[in-house]
């Protein structure tokens, strides 16, 4: 009896899929790597946040698309002063948060007042200091004025620290985000997944998609039979080592892109021996970025010769200033006084890139003598230990934020890098608005990274998705942290 | 002075699971030695163009996902395995077995506090407590020893006090006492002798266990770090690959088994042996 | 009975502080900055150094430590740095997977070991113990966490029988909240099953030979009836010791189950608490832990002494 019942009831789920079948889906289960710790944007680094939250639930007044470009959002257009240092943006109507109440001018000035405020926990309050006021000139009009002119203000304007928020629900987003974006938050069943629904209520174009629901598996085996299993749909970003069980499967596509994420071997240069310009050299003279990449990402990720995305415009590819030579390497080991090379250690994050790419490392600058001790950190210690306190000799790590090639400027950063000629291209830089002189000052920025070998300079870390092959519309690329919803629509 | 028997030739024949497990542990123990001296291939040097090569004359258990060889990661994950568990097993062993003495030596206060330690140290789950440990003082080898070692010393202080206990009302331990023996002197003299082999049986088992929560450890990255391996981050790193390369993942899993097996084997084995009176003590059930 | 149970309560107490005290002390040398996790590597030191003081860091050692012990008298556990919310309602929310995981795992346990080993002791000697023996032998011996991803690997991605994890809440659909519990079940379970099954076969092997069980033969019982008749029950005590020890294991290892199969249970908070550093809510839940655990051992001691009476007139050990 119990038996009858049991295939009775798989005969019909079997009949369910039929059904289903017909009309295209429009639920969507995606698996997220890390779950996030909460959910407000504007108050926390984790990637994880803007894979849910961002575009989705949150709009800023302008959004990143897919290529990296500014679009409108909740801004329709802008008009910019000739000095740069006004920005005005003109709302779009008739946008309400998911509570119900209406968006307007007083929320951009609420919005930006937190980010800027002096108890603001803004993980990149730094990117918005240079905003000296924000005023609603009318309800669907902002004023922001900057004290001095800014490349990429528009930009970070889109950032997923700068949506907005309402002042009557900001205090809860943590838990119960409250937006403007086409999806609302509905559940978060802690430790295991968050559910997103349609907003009836949205302004703008309607997303193909009703329901999506964001699964946290941290590991990574998991995620594979998750997705072999079919209680997921598809994974934004896994484990590149993976990808070649789904490449044989025609029921999986496999989602390939870049991101702005610089993987490098990062050297103290404010300690011996790394202080020294030939030391460095040999370092990047001995790694062979094409066994890294095999090796630490299955061969997925684009060979870097400075800390420039391959992808931008202003990208010059500068893999060739110190290429794989090992002769050349022990030459300037021994010039630099070194002639048996030297011990160090490596201190590695917790992330496969890193530990596999650590071992790599190793094995690669022990042929020229240098011995590397690997030491794992969790990500606290990594934090603390090299990032804070610059208690390191290397590190790899990849640096994902967008447009990050300021930080090389700052002679506090953990780098230890305190080049005054950089500094000065930097400052440069910042004071330019004209695109073409802008391109050659970046040019000469990848260019003085690239031969002061301050780094080593790995790959661009790429975006690996896995997704069931009757979906459409993901982004392949990520310029910015996040899942994009709105475009992912099932085809049959 | 021992009232156990000794271990005979013709003991051994009749108990084959202390042969089989006897001889495999040595032999488990042996390949772990030999890749101190020797391994086919150094396990540092990577070489990703030979990674996941099937079984070949050059490498007997095929290359891993870095082109390192097989057999020479299982010489030396074996080697970790043993080293993390055994030290472990000596930490409990040495910190455990003198409590459990003083506890049926002295009694009162002393033991009720030991007792107290002990029941303490049963209540802490053990794995979530060594995660903490190997966080604090940072994810390696040796921090697992010491995380293991420390739920190690409550098993040991369980089965030498249960053992002392029941020697204590023997004839011999009454006339030593009469004889003027201290407390102490009567423990080492005439009760740890006779309790060694329940704690050998228990450390055989002990030592399977650790070899167990070593890989526990390592599959959630607190274990063994690289470059360094063990059967344990072998098996981790080897689950991503579980259908691409099945054999990444069994090579490391059936050693693991084999080596457990052989240890209970031989504990098993061991406590057969053992005198009917102290096998009802029943040492190794504190072994769950 | 009542004054076994008194001195048995007052150790209990006693432990449950001593844990307090340590696990507060360990945690407070954990290196690592909380604030500087949720924020990430591009805040500002001064992003850093508000969320710190917004969450309560800078306070001295003591005063956190007495608020917190305090706070728990209360039913109050504090607010985890990361989420936000309160860490009772957290831990809560995951006993609702922890607590069934385990309590089906013991039930399987028992519910297989015991049988195999009570089989293989009146088939001793036959071709069907040793099979069962080194069938005990194997699950003792795999990984559990390598024994899962087996599991479903067979059950989920080839049949499809069954989810290959993760977690539908009991309100929603209480079928599919069981059917996610059954393969993380089996294998936290199985280690444990071989366990009892070879605890259950030598105390019943050991009790063959004893005293009343040829009494009860000379009666004419076979001995097959005798050892089920009165066998069983005195081979119970090193049985239930198991039990009440096996509690502790299970709870354990539900952090590495919990993993394989993402499920939200109480072992994957503590573990994701410690990596992020949220020292209140692994604090709380260490204490809970220890507390469901002495709690059981607690109950152990009471049921073993109210199946031998003997120990109830002892001196409580």
């Amino acid at each position: 009896m119990a038996l009858r019942t049991a295939v009775a009831a798989f005969a019909l789920a079997l009949s369910f899929v039929g059904i289903a079948d017909a009309a295209p889906r429009t639920d969507l289960r995606i698996g997220l790597v890390l779950e996030p710790p909460a959910l407000d944007p504007t108050a926390g680094a984790a990637a994880a946040i803007d894979e849910v939250v961002y575009q989705n639930v949150f709009e800023g007044l302008t959004r990143i698309d897919e290529t990296g470009a500014v679009q409108p959002a909740l801004a329709s257009s802008w008009d910019v002063s000739a000095d740069g240092l006004s920005y005005t943006f003109h709302l779009v109507e008739g946008a309400t948060f998911h509570d119900g109440t209406t968006f307007d001018a007083d929320d951009v000035v609420f919005t930006y007042g937190r980010i800027t405020a002096a108890d603001s926990v803004n993980a990149q309050k730094a990117l918005y200091a240079g905003i000296d006021s924000v005023t609603a000139v009318n309800a669907n009009t902002v004023e922001i004025k900057l004290k001095g002119p800014d490349g990429l203000f528009l930009f970070n304007v889109g950032r997923g620290d700068a949506v907005i928020v309402a002042p009557e629900s900001a205090a809860n987003n943590a838990n119960t985000p409250i937006g403007t974006g086409p999806f609302k938050f509905v559940n978060w069943q802690k430790g295991a997944d968050l559910t997103l629904e349609q907003y009836a209520g949205y302004w703008g174009t309607k997303p193909a998609l009703t329901k999506v629901t964001y699964v946290f598996i941290n590991d990574a085996a998991a995620r594979v039979n998750a997705l072999l299993a079919g209680s997921i749909d598809g994974i934004n970003n896994t484990d590149a080592s993976t990808l070649p069980v789904f490449k044989a499967d025609p029921r999986f596509k496999v989602v390939v892109g870049s991101t702005e994420g610089e993987t490098l071997l990062v050297q103290n240069n404010a300690k011996a021996p790394f202080s020294d310009l030939k030391v460095r050299q040999a370092i990047a003279h001995s790694l062979d970025r094409a066994e890294i990449i095999a090796g630490a990402s299955s061969g997925y990720g684009t060979p870097i010769g400075s800390h420039f995305p391959p992808h931008s415009k202003d990208y010059v590819d500068l893999t060739g200033t110190y290429p794989y030579d090992l002769d050349a390497a022990r030459k300037l080991l021994a010039e630099a006084d070194y002639p048996d090379g030297f011990s160090a250690t490596l201190k590695l994050p917790p992330v496969p890139y890193a530990t596999v790419g650590g071992q790599i490392v190793a094995s690669q600058l022990a042929k020229v003598g240098i011995k590397l001790t690997q030491v794992n950190l969790d990500w606290n210690q990594w934090l603390t230990d090299v990032f804070t306190n610059k208690d390191y000799d290397l590190t790899i790590i990849s640096h994902v934020e967008p447009f990050d090639i300021g930080i090389y400027a700052d002679p506090n950063y953990y780098f230890g890098y305190n080049d005054p000629d950089f500094q000065a291209i930097m400052k440069q830089l910042n004071e330019t608005t004209d695109e073409a002189a802008r391109k050659e000052l970046l040019i000469a920025a990848q260019k003085r990274l690239a031969e002061q070998a301050v780094n080593g300079y790995l790959f661009e870390l790429a975006q690996t998705g896995v997704w069931s092959a009757k979906l459409e519309g993901m982004w392949q690329n990520a310029p910015v942290e996040g899942v994009v919803l709105s475009g992912i629509h099932w085809t049959e | 002075m021992t009232d156990l028997p000794a271990p005979e030739k013709r003991v051994w024949l009749r108990h084959p699971s202390l042969r089989i497990g006897a001889v495999a542990s040595l032999v488990f123990l042996l390949v772990g030695f030999v890749s101190i001296a020797w391994v086919p291939y150094p396990i540092e040097v990577i070489n990703v163009g030979a990674a996941m090569q099937d079984p070949s004359p050059a490498h007997w258990l095929g290359t891993d996902h870095l082109g390192r060889d097989m057999l020479s990661m299982i010489m030396k994950g074996t080697l970790t395995s043993f080293v993390v568990a055994a030290i472990a097993v000596a930490i409990g062993a040495l910190i455990g077995v003198p409590l459990g003495l003083a506890a049926a030596a002295w009694g009162g206060p002393a033991e009720w506090f030991i007792l107290r330690v002990n029941d303490f140290l049963f209540a802490f789950p053990a794995l979530i407590i060594a995660i903490l440990i190997t966080t604090i003082f940072g994810p390696s080898a040796i921090n697992a020893m010491i995380a293991v070692g420390i739920f190690n010393i409550p098993v040991f202080a369980r089965v030498a006090r249960g053992g002392a206990l029941s020697l204590k009302t023997l004839d011999y331990v009454g006339a030593a006492r009469l004889a003027g023996m201290g407390p102490i002197e009567i423990a080492r003299r005439h009760i740890l002798p006779n309790i060694a082999s329940l704690i050998i049986v228990q450390a055989t088992i002990q030592l399977a266990l650790g070899i167990l929560a070593e890989a526990s450890l390592s599959y959630v990255g607190l274990g063994t770090q690289p470059p360094a391996t063990s059967l344990g981050l072998m098996l981790k790193d080897a689950q991503t690959y579980a259908l691409l390369k099945p054999s990444l993942a069994l090579i490391p899993g059936i050693t693991i088994i084999l080596i457990v097996v052989a240890l209970n084997l031989a504990g098993d084995g061991l406590r057969d042996q053992l005198d009917p009176k102290l096998r009802r003590l029943g040492g190794a059930r504190g072994a769950a | 009975m009542i004054r076994f149970a008194l001195t048995k309560f007052l150790g209990l107490a006693a432990t449950l502080l001593v844990a307090a005290a340590i696990t507060f002390a360990a945690l407070d040398i954990l290196p690592g900055d909380p604030a500087r996790f949720i924020l990430g590597i591009n805040a500002t030191p001064d992003a850093v150094a508000a969320l710190r003081e917004q969450l309560g860091l800078d306070a001295p050692a003591l005063q956190r430590f007495f608020g917190w012990i305090g706070g728990m008298f209360v039913g109050d556990f504090g607010l985890s740095y990361t989420q936000g919310q309160p860490v009772g309602q957290l831990i809560a929310g995951r006993l609702g997977v922890t607590i069934p995981l385990t309590v089906i795992a013991m039930i399987l346990s028992a519910g297989i070991g015991l049988p195999i080993g009570i089989l293989a002791a009146r088939r001793r000697g036959s071709f069907a113990d040793a099979g069962l023996m080194v069938l005990a032998q194997l699950g003792v011996a795999i990984p559990n966490f390598w024994f899962g991803m087996l599991l479903v690997l067979l059950f989920s991605v080839t049949l499809r029988w069954l989810p290959p994890g993760g977690f539908v809440p009991w309100g929603e659909n209480p079928f599919a909240a069981f059917a996610s519990l059954i393969l993380p079940s089996i294998a936290l379970a199985l280690p444990q099953a071989a366990i009892l099954a070879r605890v259950m076969r030598t105390a019943l092997v050991d009790v063959q030979g004893s005293d009343y069980i040829r009494t009860a033969r000379a009666k004419g019982l076979t001995l097959s009836e005798a050892v089920w008749k009165h066998g069983v029950r005195n081979a119970m005590l090193p049985v239930l010791t198991i039990l009440g020890l096996q509690f502790a294991y299970l709870v354990a290892g539900t952090v590495i189950v919990e993993n394989v199969f993402y499920l939200p249970g109480l072992g994957r908070l503590i573990f994701d608490a410690i990596s992020a550093r949220d020292l209140i809510l692994v604090r709380s839940s260490v204490i809970i832990l220890v507390l469901a655990v002495i709690g059981t051992m607690f109950l152990t001691d009471l049921a073993y002494a109210w199946v031998d009476p003997r120990l109830r007139s002892r001196k409580a050990e």
